[in-house]
């Protein structure tokens, strides 16, 4: 495989909380090549967004990184001046958020925000400029003529499609999303991420998708990544995890959703609750609600471990032990 | 359109019911100080004149109550105010019309200066998060804006006319001076306005300040910001265009609504310094009991403070493209 | 298909922007205590408090006392000075407090009342008598309230405390009424209020016990509110002689000394201490308003340290 364009190492994000502390996201590693899918899933309040906005640089104080690289084709973002980031943003990496009427500016047309964001980047002609805008509605489906309304004139389908729209305006070799079809109804949302996919695959941008959503995530992504009270448990091939998923949590969420076909069996859901992230459990934060749990989970916490090519967070795929604690 | 014409109507509610104001009023509390005051009309008036007093002033024993309020209306509506007290023989209408302009010069301008100056530091004041400015400057202000108008006019009088010297201490321009265009009269009027001016911008400035402050913080953690953010847009863009332009929105409703307390302070800034605007004017017809003077003072106000209020619905609707579409 | 919900509290994990339910009353001193700008606007008014129930002890004698030498400056005897007439203007500057502390307090429970009134049956009741009770709102609204005030003074002679606190209440009721019925609209429509009303709860059973007690944080803002409102223009009025000029207050003592021109007959501290106290009893009423919506928004708080930049 080609050398990743994106390489998160070990980062940690923590905001102050009245009891201490808390770690949103702990010690994340991850990797994305040229050209990928790559889906991160979890429930709410495993830390998902937060990842993602640490990774786009996006984190509003009193959340701070805490810790970690982001390397992104060789550069740390983390390192880099105002200036630096500033150019680089939206050109390499753009970011499409979950709600587009609260991440479209109310008061500016969709034409000025465009072209607020090639201007940013040294485009001046406006000219050029129009007819890029043109381009990038044309390709997510919308008429042109919408260049010139406000967010609150379209449709929610639409907006979307706007915002999806705009993080293509320069290019870019990774698009970051965040929940992107949450807001939207099934019909819409399965539509939608076959554009995404056709955009993606005929442009060629990696895409990291943060969704709560199993199933979508699973048909549309090449590798994912299951997230659960700030760390990674489970990463690896989509289609390798969703046939033998390693780490019980994992399995515990394939488990929770009926199939339309097979045979009716009682739904199976996780118990418990996530950990209280100022309070986390010793050893595995998941073991109180293992099903496999074993007497050394709640004294050390497992590594991760490669199993063929998933690397799974659990003590039973200790076998082969390589990776990083 | 509907949206504006139901602006429109709720003017002219607002206006009648402050006519109403003033011809109830007076009938409806002890004494009934209109008719005693149309008693001290007896002996300065010839019968005429008199009788378009009483008509003007809406007290005319012969006819109706009902048909008195009407008749009221009607002058009101077509502005035959009547004759003032203080300034006798002069009618209403003339000295209203000689105050007004001091006070839309003197309180309008800085009125308008102290919202867009605040909002401004406001924004930047949240904009800067967690330095000094932070937490030392609002409650400065919080405090300050408690302050009573008249109370920092007074002690700047004391500080920069009496002590120092560098200011007068009254009155919209020197005694004596010829009223025209010319530089040392325009001079001397500014002279005079910088007092009062500086008055009611301190003391009003605080509370644009502090709301478009907090307006600014709730803003920035919107969406669209972060967004913004991402976009790599510079920080300057990022705070007067995705920012700015939404926080100042719920501003700008609220300063309609606070132009009546606005003009409060004004009348009491106009009266320690003596400065001949609508408000000290009131003020004096209060003192003398010159009723109609006061009432139609009061009527000017109000109609002030719509024409201002619709003036900022105006550029509301110009700067917040949801409300076209409302309307 | 979605992973099982979580029962963790909904937070936004970066920390941005999370609104904490006012904790209510019971919760009240714990807020105070923890927010500076709380503490400081508590003690202050307490400081006034004290003024106001025994201003005997601080200051013993009459504050209308004309036995001294007029016109004296700050001195050991007397600490602001002598007014004009021989008065201690330390004196009465303690026993004003007085005053200006009942009609801040009176006028604003007074007009937080009517505002709630008018207010919670605006927003909950719906159609026509919204639309009324709405337009009266917004008309009190836009109608100055000084020039009103100033006008209804005017016509009534007698001009005492009781006076202006009435004159108070009926121009200042209306902000709060407006805000009050923005809240309640909010509200209406939550699951709670609609199972109320299918359980057949009678509508004045649902405003007192379901909505009024949501609405507890609101309620104390308005009252802090119009008791700043009611200080300022209480003290515009005596200042301008349309209260009762023989009464002991910090308006009035400001109209004798605006009257006798204290400030250019070198007696400055007349007129600067009554307005002084004006201005401090204001503020701190101000001050634990602007607490209030720091202790209920933990957003507005101020950042401390590490510069908090908020910008990329």
């Amino acid at each position: 495989m080609a050398d990743p364009i994106l390489e998160v190492r070990d980062i940690r994000v923590e905001y102050p909380t009245p009891d201490g502390p808390a770690r949103a996201v702990d010690r994340v590693s991850l990797a994305v090549h040229p050209g990928e899918f790559l889906g991160i899933v979890g429930e709410s309040g495993c830390g998902k967004s937060t990842l993602l906005f640490a990774i786009t640089q996006l984190l509003i104080p009193p959340a701070r990184l805490a810790g970690g690289a982001i390397l992104f084709k060789g550069q740390n973002l983390v390192q880099l001046s105002e200036g630096a980031l500033r150019a680089v943003r939206w050109r390499d990496y753009s970011v499409v958020m979950q709600s587009a009427m609260n991440a479209l500016n109310p008061v500016k047309t969709v034409a000025a925000q465009y072209a607020d964001a090639m201007r940013g980047h040294g485009h001046a002609d406006r000219v050029a400029i129009r007819a890029r805008s043109r381009e990038v509605l044309s390709l997510v489906g919308i008429d042109p003529v919408h260049l010139d309304s406000f967010p609150h004139q379209l449709s929610g389908g639409m907006r979307q499609r706007v915002m999806i729209a705009m993080a293509l305006l320069l290019s870019p070799e990774l698009i970051v999303m965040d929940e992107p079809t949450s807001a939207l109804d099934v019909v819409a949302q399965r539509s939608l991420m076959a554009q995404i996919k056709t955009l993606q695959r005929s442009l060629g941008f990696a895409v990291i998708f943060v969704t709560h959503d199993m199933s979508l995530v699973g048909h549309f992504s090449d590798r994912l990544a299951v997230m659960y009270a700030g760390i990674i448990v489970e990463i690896g091939p989509t289609r390798r995890i969703f046939d033998s998923p390693g780490h019980p949590y994992t399995q515990g969420l394939l488990e929770s959703f009926p199939s339309v076909y097979g045979p009716k069996i009682p739904l199976k859901g996780i118990p418990g609750s996530p950990p209280n992230m100022v309070m986390l459990p010793t050893g595995c934060r998941f073991h109180p609600r293992c099903a496999k749990v074993m007497e050394r989970c709640s004294i050390d916490p497992p590594g991760l471990y490669e199993a063929e090519e998933t690397s799974v967070r659990c003590f039973l795929h200790e076998a082969a032990v390589v990776g990083r604690a | 359109m509907r949206y504006v014409l139901r602006r429109l109507g709720f003017f002219v509610v607002t206006l009648w019911t402050a006519m109403t104001v003033n011809f109830f009023l007076p009938r409806l509390m002890p004494g009934n100080p209109a008719i005693a005051m149309m008693a001290r009309f007896h002996g300065k008036l010839n019968g005429q004149a008199l009788r378009a007093m009483e008509v003007a002033f809406g007290v005319n024993a012969q006819e109706s109550l009902l048909v008195q309020y009407l008749s009221y209306l009607r002058n009101s509506a077509t502005g035959h105010f009547g004759t003032s007290l203080t300034f006798f023989p002069n009618p209403v209408s003339e000295v209203v019309l000689s105050a007004l302009p001091w006070t839309l010069g003197l309180v309008g301008v800085t009125t308008v200066i102290a919202f867009l100056l605040g909002t401004l530091i406001g924004m930047i004041g949240a904009w800067e998060r967690g330095g000094w400015f932070d937490s030392i400057l609002p409650p400065v202000f919080i405090v300050l804006s408690a302050f009573p108008y008249f109370w920092i006019a007074l002690v700047s009088i004391l500080i920069f006319s009496i002590s120092l010297g560098w200011l007068p201490l009254g009155f919209a321009y020197t005694n004596g001076m010829k009223i025209s265009f010319s530089w040392p009269f325009v001079g001397d009027v500014l002279a005079h306005a910088v007092l009062p001016g500086i008055t009611i911008i301190v003391t009003s400035i605080g509370g644009w300040i502090l709301t478009m402050r907090n307006n600014m913080i709730m803003t920035l953690a919107e969406d669209y910001v972060r967004m913004a953010r991402a976009k790599g847009l510079s920080p300057m863009r990022i705070m007067m265009d995705y920012a700015g332009r939404n926080a100042i929105l719920p501003n700008l409703s609220g300063f309609g609504m606070s132009l009546g307390l606005v003009v409060s302070g004004a009348i009491l800034v106009e009266y320690v310094f003596s400065y001949p605007g609508v408000g000290y004017i009131m003020l004096q017809a209060v003192l003398n009991e010159d009723y109609p003077l006061m009432q139609t003072l009061f009527l000017i106000i109000t109609l002030a403070v719509l024409l201002a209020i619709l003036a900022v619905d105006a550029v509301t609707i110009l700067l917040d493209p949801r409300t076209r579409a409302a309307s | 298909m979605n992973v099982a919900p979580s029962s963790a509290p909904e937070m936004r994990a970066d920390g941005a922007r999370f609104r904490l339910r006012f904790p209510g009353l019971g919760n009240l001193g714990r807020a105070i205590l923890s927010n500076r700008k709380a503490m400081a606007g508590a003690i202050m008014l307490a400081i006034f408090i004290i003024m106001a129930l025994v201003p005997g002890l601080i200051a013993p004698g009459t504050p209308g006392a004309e036995l001294y030498p007029p016109g004296q400056g700050a001195s050991f005897d007397h600490l602001l000075g002598t007014t004009s007439y021989g008065q201690d203007i330390f004196t009465q500057f303690i026993w004003g407090a007085r005053a200006s502390l009942v009609i801040a307090v009176v006028a604003g429970l007074l007009s937080t009342i009517l505002s709630a009134l008018i207010g919670v049956a605006a927003g909950y009741l719906p159609g026509m008598p919204d639309g009324i009770l709405s337009l009266i709102t917004d008309v009190f609204l836009v109608i100055p309230a000084f020039p009103l005030v100033v006008v209804i003074a005017a016509y009534s002679k007698s001009g005492g405390n009781l006076t202006i606190i009435a004159v108070l209440v009926v121009t200042g009721w209306a902000y709060g009424a407006r805000q009050l019925r923005a809240q309640v609209l909010s509200l209406r429509n939550r699951d709670f209020l609609v199972a109320a009303r299918l359980r057949g709860e009678r509508t004045l059973r649902i405003i007192v016990s379901e909505i009024l007690p949501n609405m507890t944080s609101l309620l104390v803002a308005n009252f802090l509110g119009a008791s700043v409102y009611a200080i300022l223009t209480a003290a515009g009025l005596q200042f301008i002689g349309l209260g009762n000029v023989n009464t002991d207050s910090w308006g009035t003592m400001l109209y004798w000394a605006q009257n006798n021109e204290a400030l250019q007959a070198g007696l400055p501290l007349w007129a600067i201490a009554p307005g002084f106290g004006i201005a401090l009893l204001g503020g701190a009423f101000a001050l634990l308003n602007y607490a209030f919506d720091e202790i209920s928004n933990p957003a507005l708080r101020p950042v401390r340290g590490r510069g908090g930049r908020s910008d990329p």
